[in-house]
């Protein structure tokens, strides 16, 4: 019996790795893709990389240009993540199963979360953009939306995963819904939705770059103007202080993370 | 006088599973009953059928002279006041501390807006120090609950059920995660209530030794059913019925008792 059992698993091993290599061949030969063309180029993209895109003395003068755009962007990610925290918050207490008012509107509110999270910012900008057009407040709601969705599933499951004891015992008690809330809901979750908040501001400095770029706004409008008018140096230097400014954000949510977990 | 009457007492969940089938019993004041039986023959759903954490498919239960499952939420809310909960896992906020934890005892009593900025008057300040005082937890007072041992926990739990000025205490596991020194530190803490205090105690237990040295009276539940009630001195045969288990297979010592 257990011989059979392992001969079985490693035939379905070798199922599994057969349909993979099949599944790979068959895409490579409707797209076309040249394997080793591919291959070889890479060397190279990073020759060309080295020879061009760095930043040079000449790009330093355009650093307070930089700023003064990575400074928008960095400010919209934060405002859009803070305001769609306080939404998603009481999105989340009716879509909790521990908090929840009751089950229609639990179902309606987790409907809600999952349709706008499984939307990407990018769609979103693009839909967003026929209305507002391209201007800053386009890529505040396409990252509102999309982070309103994420952060309301994210604070459901903190709720139900941190709430739920003390929740069972205050009801015991006799306590009132708006007492569980206060008293209980909010003091064990505040802490992992802090976190879950810093994250999301990071993601968001890194997704308002893409969105930048198609509302022609922010730090992503000027990497995209200096890319495609042939200034690589500069663009290159538009790369290194996004890198520069997601370290330094990581950083503080890390440094916030410690001290109130 | 009887503090808890339980009449016909049935819990289905979905049509087909019988978690309680037609249980009756009642509790006298100041008495300390002790509930055992396998995991899953329904200890705790009839502990949250008294309280109403669960609702009962049929039967009354009738607590201190009231039917619960006739009321309504506020009217609920104000009877689970007079009933203390203390659970397996403590079910304390571990973010706030031990006074804070304490003093959610009274939320039952408080307006919606004092229970929510969590203003307590002065007396109930003073009989929560008084309380934590009894149960040893002086020095612990201001630490939030995540720095304190299992144990202390569950003596804040105590605290907690206390201080809502209870008949009626519904303990559930209260020491399954606990180690011996603690179980016993817990144990003797709630039959001082018991008998000092003339609060009625009703305690889920998985320690057969324990609740024959503790109870005043034992109640065995095999599958949804009450299968023994009476007092602690039961045989080696009562103990393996209420378990549906064959003779030999428990490891229960209860040599000492019965020989004496």
């Amino acid at each position: 019996m257990r011989v059979e059992a392992l001969i079985k698993r490693r035939r379905n091993n070798l199922i599994f790795f057969a349909v993979l290599l099949a599944a790979t061949l068959v895409s490579i030969i409707i797209t076309e893709f040249e394997v080793t063309k591919a291959f070889t180029s890479i060397p190279r993209a990073i020759g060309w990389a080295v020879k061009s895109f760095y930043p040079n003395a000449n790009s330093l003068e355009k650093i307070p240009k930089i700023l003064v755009k990575l400074r928008e962007t960095v400010l919209l990610s934060i405002a859009s993540t803070t305001v769609a925290a306080i939404f998603a918050a009481f999105l989340a207490l009716f879509g909790s199963k521990t908090t929840q008012i009751n089950s229609f509107l639990a179902a309606v509110s987790r409907g809600i979360a999952s349709i706008f999270r499984n939307i990407p910012v990018a769609a979103w900008a693009l839909i967003l953009l026929l209305s507002f057009g391209q201007s800053s407040l386009t890529g505040y709601f396409a990252l509102f939306f999309a982070t309103w969705g994420f952060l309301t599933r994210a604070f459901m499951e903190t709720i139900d995963e941190v709430g739920s004891e003390g929740v069972e015992a205050l009801k015991a008690v006799g306590a009132s819904y708006f007492h569980i809330i206060f008293q209980a809901v909010i003091p064990s979750s505040l802490p992992q939705m802090i976190s879950w908040v810093l994250f999301m501001v990071e993601t968001n400095i890194r997704s308002s770059t893409l969105v930048g770029i198609l509302t022609g706004t922010g730090i992503g409008f000027i990497f995209n103007l200096y890319y495609k008018s042939f200034q690589y140096n500069a663009a290159s230097l538009v790369v290194v202080f996004i890198i520069i400014s997601v370290l330094v954000i990581e950083y503080i949510s890390n440094y916030v993370r410690r001290v109130i977990l | 006088m009887n503090v808890l009457e339980v009449k016909n007492l049935t819990k289905k969940y979905g049509t087909e599973t019988l978690a309680l089938s037609d249980l009756n019993f009642s509790v006298k004041e100041g008495e300390f009953v002790s509930v055992i039986g396998q995991s899953g023959a329904g200890k705790s759903t009839l502990l949250r059928c008294i309280n109403r954490m669960i609702d009962a498919t049929e039967g009354e239960v009738i607590f201190a002279g009231v039917n619960m499952c006739k009321l309504d939420k506020k009217a609920l809310r104000k009877q689970r006041r007079k009933i203390g909960m203390i659970f397996q896992h403590y079910n304390l906020v571990n973010q706030l501390t031990v006074i804070e934890n304490v003093l959610h005892g009274r939320l039952g009593y408080k307006s919606t807006l004092a229970g929510v900025v969590g203003s307590y008057t002065n007396e109930e300040k003073r009989q929560a120090f008084e309380i934590i005082d009894m149960l040893g937890l002086t020095e612990q007072v201001y630490k939030r609950c995540d720095q304190l041992s299992g144990g202390q926990k569950q003596r804040v739990g105590i605290a907690r059920a206390l201080i809502q000025n209870p008949k009626l205490l519904l303990c559930d596991e209260p020491i399954a995660s606990l180690d011996p020194n603690a179980s016993k530190v817990i144990m003797d803490h709630l039959r001082n209530i018991s008998t000092k205090l003339g609060i009625t105690c009703l305690v889920n237990l998985h320690q057969v030794d324990v609740a024959l040295k503790y109870a005043d009276r034992i109640i065995g539940i095999n599958k949804g059913k009450i299968v023994y009630d009476g007092p602690p001195d039961l045989t080696a045969e009562q103990i393996h019925m209420i378990y549906g288990s064959q003779a030999g297979e428990l490891i229960i010592d209860i040599g000492g008792r019965n020989e004496s």
